[in-house]
């Protein structure tokens, strides 16, 4: 180990995979849990607290669709109690009458809510659910109503980057004060249907020039926060902040993972809270130690400049693209097989050109995809 | 553009406080003074904690400008520049509010 072990800062907490939405980005695995698999109520509960002991400051509650947890509150509560400062990640339809504001009661410090689109055709279209931009909007409204603090969250593919302008103008109006426009990372049901996700380079180019000058336009005003898109970059990201560096997620099960989509490298297993208590899993779990720091790197990352910037980047993007998970993430320029990101973009440009192909999405739901593809 | 407001310019008459979403919290493990938002932890040093923890609501710029000068010992005009140069930063950032 090339640095100590520091405690985790982040969680990412899945508390179901339930969700009215069918987004075809989705990032949760194709083997979707079902309800009778997901941690109770006290389970979670006692894996916040351990959490909190562990040095967690902030717990981000997602899945899924988190509101679907009818405990919710309560364990926003919790957290509340333990000082952790508490994220909801909603998609925010079908929240019911009073919830929202019992959220916010209950100790809730930030709500971000996801639009698939600027327009309500779209929104409704990528997540199969009709009137679903309508209740969004709703949803902000009483968000802002409860004195919760907003971030807009849009997930950006070919089918609404051209609509990043209008994002922008949308989260104005709801009075937002951060927007994500954050680029489909290709795992889970994203991969499955990259070639139906995958932007243009053109249109690439010109959704940086627009984030950058709104970024420039709206300082003071709103946070716009950029997620780029991998496949058209020249350094990878940090993914994660560094493998098991300061954060972690949770699946409903409880399985522990350093990322989500961690359990695409079949020469790692996972463990799940109850079994082993949180901080055993953190500091000894062999998946956990598997990509931590920088021992475990080949080159070119070993001895590159970067090696603590960025970390390696992805390991589930190099299993998922170089068929390694100990691979350089192919979106740095320095892999040897960096051009075959290229070739993925051109390939699902020539798939999309085919009519028939275009937006024949592979829409997320339970039980559709059994065996990953 | 249809923005709710308008970007914040700090002036010794501004009066800061923390929003909703930010919030300054002693973190027991780590045994430093963390400041906790939406997607970002930060670790401010000492001097900025102190700036910081006079964002109450009711402090003005040129208040806490001179009760800093006062607690270091220092010239009023140096800590002028920077306490003005962090606030607008961190305004900027809607991390702290004018």
């Amino acid at each position: 180990m090339s640095e100590p072990l520091l405690p985790p800062i982040g969680m990412l907490a899945e508390l179901t995979h339930r969700c009215p939405l069918q987004c075809p980005y989705c990032s949760n695995p194709l083997e979707l849990l079902k309800a009778n698999r997901e941690l109770d109520t006290q389970a979670w509960l006692d894996l916040f607290s351990q959490a909190a002991d562990l040095g967690v400051l902030q717990v981000h509650l997602s899945g899924g669709e988190p509101t679907l947890r009818r405990d919710l509150e309560r364990l926003i509560a919790g957290l509340s109690a333990r000082g952790v400062y508490t994220n909801l990640i909603t998609a925010g339809v079908g929240i019911a009458e009073g919830r929202i504001e019992a959220f916010a009661e209950a100790g809730l410090d930030h709500l971000q809510l996801s639009f698939q689109g600027a327009r309500p055709a779209t929104t409704d279209r990528i997540g199969n659910h009709k009137g679903g931009h309508e209740k969004k909007l709703e949803t902000a409204r009483r968000a802002r109503a409860a004195g919760l603090p907003l971030t807009i969250n849009a997930p950006i593919h070919r089918h609404n980057i051209e609509e990043v302008p209008e994002f922008i103008e949308l989260a104005l109006s709801l009075g937002a004060e951060r927007l994500e426009i954050a680029n489909v990372q290709y795992a889970g049901w994203a991969l499955t249907n990259r070639d139906q996700l995958m932007p243009e380079r053109a249109a690439v180019d010109r959704q940086a020039e627009i984030v950058a000058a709104a970024r420039e336009r709206l300082t003071g005003i709103m946070n716009i926060d950029f997620v780029t898109p991998d496949y058209f970059a020249i350094y990878p990201k940090p993914c994660m902040g560094g493998w098991a560096r300061d954060a972690f997620m949770v699946a409903p099960d409880g399985t522990v993972l350093p990322c989500h989509a961690a359990q695409t490298i079949p020469s790692l297993s996972f463990e799940r809270f109850g079994p082993r208590s949180l901080a055993e899993i953190w500091t000894d779990s062999p998946a956990f130690n598997a990509f931590r720091g920088t021992d475990w790197m080949l080159e070119p990352c070993r001895s590159c400049e970067r090696r603590e910037i960025d970390w390696g980047g992805c390991r589930c993007q190099a299993m998922a693209i170089a068929g390694d998970a100990a691979a350089t993430d192919p979106a740095c320029a320095k892999s040897p097989i960096h051009a075959r990101m290229a070739m993925l973009i051109d390939e699902a440009q020539r798939a999309a050109a085919v009519p028939s192909n275009d937006e024949q999405f592979v829409y997320r739901r339970i039980g559709v995809v059994t065996e990953p593809a | 553009m249809m923005a709710l407001h308008e970007r914040a310019l700090v002036s010794p008459r501004s009066v800061p406080s923390l929003p909703k979403h930010v919030r300054i919290q002693y973190d027991p493990v780590r045994q430093a003074f963390a400041v906790l938002s939406p997607e970002k932890v930060f670790w401010p040093n000492d001097i900025s904690l102190d700036i910081l923890r006079r964002c109450d609501g009711r402090s003005t710029v040129g208040h806490i400008i001179a009760e800093l000068a006062a607690d270091y010992d220092a010239e009023q005009e140096a800590v002028a520049a920077d306490v003005v140069a962090f606030l607008q930063e961190w305004s900027d950032k809607l991390l702290v509010k004018l």
